[in-house]
């Protein structure tokens, strides 16, 4: 295995941090529109404003993700769910609210608040992402070892031969051939593509990792293939992960703890075989009978 | 004797919004289980027996009442309010639950399902392996299931591939929810030996039968559950 001295600043990982969450978010607000008064102050009834017309994709979400640990987020089309962990990987600006991110500065300042030099370095250090559409992830135009070797050169490597033998360990973890790797991922399969999305994601071995619907469109042997891949990641490496998904089946099989959004806000969080058995929320309850 | 576990008035109703009407699960529960003790408890289906174990391992919130229990990390701890964090690390290295049904990953063998229990309480990947193999030889599950996926497997085999996984850690508390289901025998000579071992290693446990005369060859006290409340029966 070889291993590259990460340049730059150094990580504040540590061994005795494990009493303190990996990620903490406080009241993340997402609008999108221009807001206005009413729907600033006053309660919404529905996520959408009367007045101005602004959509609240993500009202005064507040939650704690501990280390090594799978938070899992459920919810029907246009809850939030992806909009919020857009809005950690810093692809959408929040509106309002706050992300402490205890590998970064020791959990002192907002995420939210850095400035782009600095989300740069979380997104590429501390956060990986993997996008349920590959393309939003990947350069299809590039090999996939290439698309590897990007994020492995913008934390600042450079040496050619390292990254390649960097690239190639982190595709064989995933069960990419190392005869393939050079090949674009437009040619790969939906799994595949997602299999080097994920490789790429743990390039800079983060310890948080944001998978938004990693297995929604993929057939069932290749979804199960991707769930080994994660829960073997975790057991591995210890890596705090988000799971969005609106397949509870997904959830049950990953997440420790659940949340469950409705409208962009959370109406129910708790342990996993908790929510499933014994849901207390109306919206919980229809979605758990639901279920096939 | 120490004390392990009390509950006190446990009430536990389930609220279904849809047709705006509430279920009873159980009500007015409390007795005391020591250290080292076993609490059996029968009662026709649908009594109330298995929301009992459900509500210790928090897999339900109960509606009142209090589940004390005292955790070698947390000091005693009210398991109906804990935080979620606190749970599952109790659960991770004090609680093994042997549920009614097996519901097992898909893609893990047999064997690793086991392991698994072993490695989230800090155990080496060899040493765990070992004490998996062990404990599936002592279920008399056979050998060449032990790399097979457990999807396929008949119901008698995932219970023992269960109480394999629940008992494999030892646990402070064991929750048995119908042990001895779907078994034979022979197979329930070796489920009574090894609750008989982790008896005289400290375990304390709770469990639901149907099967009286085996309950009776194993536990301390007995308690049958009619319409969600509880009522002591004679000691054995």
């Amino acid at each position: 295995m070889t291993s590259i001295q990460i340049k730059g600043e150094t990580l504040m990982k540590g061994n005795n941090l494990e009493d303190k969450p990996v990620l903490r978010v406080d009241q993340l607000t997402k609008r999108f529109g221009p807001g206005c008064s009413y729907c600033e102050h006053e309660e919404l009834k529905e996520n959408y404003c009367p007045v101005c017309g602004s959509v609240r994709a993500c009202s005064n979400v507040s939650f704690d993700l501990d280390r090594g640990e799978i938070l899992g987020i459920v919810g029907e089309s246009g809850s939030g769910k992806s909009t919020l962990v857009k809005s950690l990987y810093f692809d959408q600006q929040v509106t309002s609210g706050s992300a402490l991110i205890h590998d970064y500065k020791n959990g002192e300042e907002n995420i939210f608040m850095e400035s782009a030099q600095q989300q740069r370095y979380i997104r590429n250090y501390i956060m990986g992402m993997v996008y349920q559409n590959p393309h939003l992830g990947l350069k299809m135009d590039y090999s996939s070892s290439g698309n590897v070797a990007e994020k492995l050169i913008s934390a600042g490597h450079f040496h050619v031969g390292n990254i390649r033998d960097r690239s190639a360990e982190l595709l064989e973890k995933v069960e990419i051939p190392v005869s393939r790797m050079d090949e674009q991922p437009r040619r790969f399969s939906g799994g595949m593509q997602q299999r080097v999305q994920i490789s790429k994601a743990l390039a800079n071995n983060p310890p948080l990792l944001l998978l938004d619907e990693v297995t929604t469109g993929l057939d069932l042997s290749v979804q199960a293939k991707v769930l080994d891949l994660i829960r073997s990641i975790q057991r591995e490496l210890d890596v705090a992960m988000i799971v969005v998904s609106h397949d509870l089946g997904v959830i049950r099989m990953l997440a420790d703890r659940t949340m469950v959004m409705k409208q962009g806000r959370v109406v129910e969080q708790g342990l996993t075989d908790q929510i499933l058995e014994d849901p207390q929320h109306p919206y919980t309850q229809l979605l758990v009978h639901s279920l096939l | 004797m120490s004390e392990l576990l009390e509950i006190k008035d446990l009430e536990k109703s389930f609220y279904m919004h849809h047709f705006n009407k509430t279920i009873q699960g159980c009500s007015e529960v409390s007795f005391t289980l020591n250290q080292g003790e076993f609490i059996g408890i029968t009662g026709k289906s649908g009594a109330g027996k298995s929301t009992i174990l459900r509500s210790v391992y928090r897999t339900y919130i109960p509606t009142s009442g209090g589940i004390m229990y005292h955790s070698d990390q947390y000091g005693w701890l009210d398991l109906a309010s804990a935080s979620e964090r606190e749970i599952l690390a109790i659960r991770r290295n004090e609680i093994g639950y042997v549920s009614q049904f097996l519901k097992v990953m898909p893609r893990v063998t047999a064997i690793e399902v086991v392991q698994k229990a072993l490695v989230e309480m800090n155990y080496s990947q060899e040493e765990a392996h070992k004490e998996a193999r062990k404990m599936l030889s002592h279920f008399r599950l056979s050998e060449e299931l032990w790399d097979a996926y457990p999807q396929t497997f008949s119901g008698g085999e995932k219970l023992r591939l269960n109480l394999a996984q629940a008992m494999v850690k030892k646990p402070k508390l064991l929750l048995l929810d119908e042990p001895t289901a779907s078994l034979d025998a022979a197979t329930k000579e070796s489920v009574k030996d090894m609750i008989i071992r982790l008896k005289e290693a400290g375990t304390s446990m709770l469990g639901i039968f149907h099967d009286l005369e085996f309950m009776e060859s194993v536990v301390d006290q007995q308690y049958n559950m009619k319409q969600g409340m509880m009522h002591e029966e004679v000691q054995t």
